[in-house]
């Protein structure tokens, strides 16, 4: 039994997530990793250092750059028949083939899964995570997407897996990439963070998130908001923790002037540590938070980055 | 240019969801129902590119109970001209969906599907993608924004870095991601024109299609409950706490 394993990398290496789908991988046996691109020699070496992946397979070829849907779902499933399992994370990037791939393969998607029971069985929340229901496969190959929040990733190095170029199958053309706008920061990727602040529709303004970034940088974190923060346009659409946003699970999360709607906390309730900052004592985002400080967010976030200065 | 819609009957998103004691599933029973929130946006880009003289047809399809038959009465509402309902008491997963709507897609030729970017029961963010797969035909998923110029569609998707935009050739697949528009609400006027709308019913078996589920859901348990923690009384209070007792910063 053998997994493939679709993984998202930059400039910096493999993607964080992209090493949870291996590590989830993992409990199923032996691991092949496919990095697929224009220009992959580099991501292919990366891949090689990854622990556990035992073969790497490099797909070149310029149709499959920005992993666009169609023809790296074709290249999946021309790869496919070698494979009991087929994973990449649940980012934009997993959602976006591994569905396209189950459906050219006959087989039902198994979204986001936080636990791997057997070769069949699987756990994924559903309803917001409201529900985390164990459900088993009768398909004859799994496609699946892996929850990163939930598997500890692998180290970035340690493997030294042999690297072999696959030969690029008939790839559709019906899809072109144009452009990207993408959010450039210094601070870690939202998933990926060890600490995370975010701010809700209590931010008031997109500049009021100026008041995180001190306590931001004095703590490593990531930047984060509510879909109301995003909705109002304080902040870009990536910066999304929720149901339909990012999920995150970071060693501290600190909700600022955030209510705590359910399709809010569907994306940072595994926080180990909440911290919620909220004008409002009544506010559902405290029946969750660790510690919880009823205060005027105006007031507190200076507060918050004078102490932290202190010390 | 015929615009096809499928709109699903969910728990509303209001609704705090309850698992049953037996551990068979979610509570539905006397539960409030409402249209996916994600559908809601699918039907709203719908009726604006038939606004704009782009769509002159939009035909809402819902899978499922024969309550769905009140998910596509609320889509008509909105502006959809006609519905079709593929009844069944059997639970529909994204690939029976998806091959379901292949088939009604073979017969209505249109040349775009608006389907949402997830339902929010099954939260599987699955079928849009699989019915693309089925069809041969591009998807633009998570689109904040759709123009559509000639045989081109160009979409501009919500990835994890920010926005990327594609452009695919027609016919084609979208999913809607929440930000592309803010769906309407239905007037009084509009609700009445749509009791008169027509609806066509059909069974799976009409399609040609098997739909038998291919997860067998063994159970379903509630998510470890957080326990509110404590309230600090100051600022200096809390960064003490996180240093000494979380030990998180
Ligand atoms: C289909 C669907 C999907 C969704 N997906 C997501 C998702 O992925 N992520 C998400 O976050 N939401 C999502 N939502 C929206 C969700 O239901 C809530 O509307 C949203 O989370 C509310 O954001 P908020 O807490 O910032 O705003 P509000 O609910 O308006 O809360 C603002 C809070 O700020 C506090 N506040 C105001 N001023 C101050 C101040 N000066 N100091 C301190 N506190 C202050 C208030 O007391 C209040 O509690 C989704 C909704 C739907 C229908
Ligand atoms: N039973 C159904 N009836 C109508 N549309 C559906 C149904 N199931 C899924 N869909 C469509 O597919 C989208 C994604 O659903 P899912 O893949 O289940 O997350 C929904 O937003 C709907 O547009």
């Amino acid at each position: 039994m053998t997994s493939l394993v679709l993984l998202e990398y930059d400039d910096a290496g493999i993607k964080q997530p992209s090493r949870s789908a291996v590590a989830a991988a993992a409990k199923l046996g032996e691991i092949h990793a496919l990095v697929a691109g224009s220009g992959v020699e580099a991501a292919a070496a990366a891949a090689a250092k990854l622990p556990g992946v035992a073969k790497v397979l490099a797909a070149d070829a310029p149709a499959l750059d920005h992993l666009l849907a169609e023809p790296t779902a074709a290249l999946l499933v021309a790869l496919a028949p070698a494979y009991s399992h087929l994973l990449a994370a649940t980012t934009a990037v997993g959602k976006n083939i591994m569905p396209r791939v189950a459906a050219l393969l006959d087989a039902q998607p198994i979204s986001d899964i936080a636990e791997v029971v057997d070769a069949d069985t699987f756990v994924r929340p559903i309803y917001a995570g409201n529900g985390m229901a164990t459900v088993k496969s009768s398909d004859a190959k799994k496609v699946i997407t892996v929850r990163a929040a939930s598997f500890d990733p692998v180290a970035a190095e340690g493997g030294n897996a042999p690297i072999e170029a696959v030969s690029i199958p008939d790839l559709p053309g019906v899809s072109k990439f144009i452009s990207a706008e993408l959010s450039k920061s210094e601070r870690p990727e939202l998933t990926a963070a060890r600490v995370v602040i975010s701010g809700g529709r209590g931010m008031q303004a997109g500049e009021n998130f100026k008041l995180l970034e001190p306590i931001a940088d004095k703590l490593g974190a990531a930047v984060g908001a509510s879909r109301a923060a995003v909705d109002a346009g304080f902040v870009p659409n990536d910066f999304q923790v929720g149901q339909t946003g990012k999920i995150v699970a970071p060693e501290l999360y600190v909700a600022v002037g955030i209510s705590g709607a359910i399709q809010h906390l569907a994306g940072m309730k595994d926080s180990k540590v909440i911290v919620a900052i909220n004008k409002d004592e009544e506010a559902p985002i405290f029946q969750v938070a660790d510690y919880g400080l009823v205060a005027d967010l105006f007031t507190a976030l200076p507060e918050l980055a004078a102490e932290l200065e202190r010390s | 240019m015929k615009i096809l819609v499928p709109v699903k009957r969910v728990v509303d998103y209001n609704v705090k969801v309850r698992v049953k004691a037996d551990g068979s599933g979610i509570e539905t029973a006397g539960v409030k129902m409402s249209m996916n929130p994600f559908d809601e946006i699918a039907i709203e880009e719908a009726v604006r590119l038939k606004e704009k003289g782009v769509a002159t047809e939009i035909v809402a399809i819902s899978l499922g109970v024969a309550q769905c038959a009140e998910t596509i009465r609320t889509a008509l509402a909105m502006g959809a001209d006609r519905g079709i309902l593929v009844e069944t008491d059997a639970e529909l997963q994204p690939l029976a969906v998806a091959k379901l709507l292949k088939a009604i897609a073979d017969k209505e030729q249109p040349k775009l599907i608006i389907l949402g970017k997830q339902a929010i029961d099954d939260d599987m963010s699955a079928t849009g993608q699989m019915l693309a797969a089925l069809l041969g035909w591009p998807q633009g998923t998570f689109a904040s924004k759709v123009v559509i110029d000639g045989d081109t569609i160009t979409v501009t998707r919500e990835v994890d870095g920010g926005l990327e935009t594609v452009a695919l050739n027609l016919p084609a697949i979208v999913t809607t991601d929440l930000r592309l528009n803010e769906p309407r609400y239905a007037s009084l006027p509009n609700i009445m024109k749509a009791r008169k709308k027509p609806i066509d019913n059909m069974k799976p078996a009409d399609l040609g299609v098997d739909p038998a589920p291919r997860l067998t859901t063994l159970k379903v348990v509630e998510p470890p409950k957080r326990k509110a923690g404590v309230k600090v009384g100051s600022v200096a209070e809390l960064v003490a706490k996180l240093r000494t007792e979380a030990k998180v910063i």
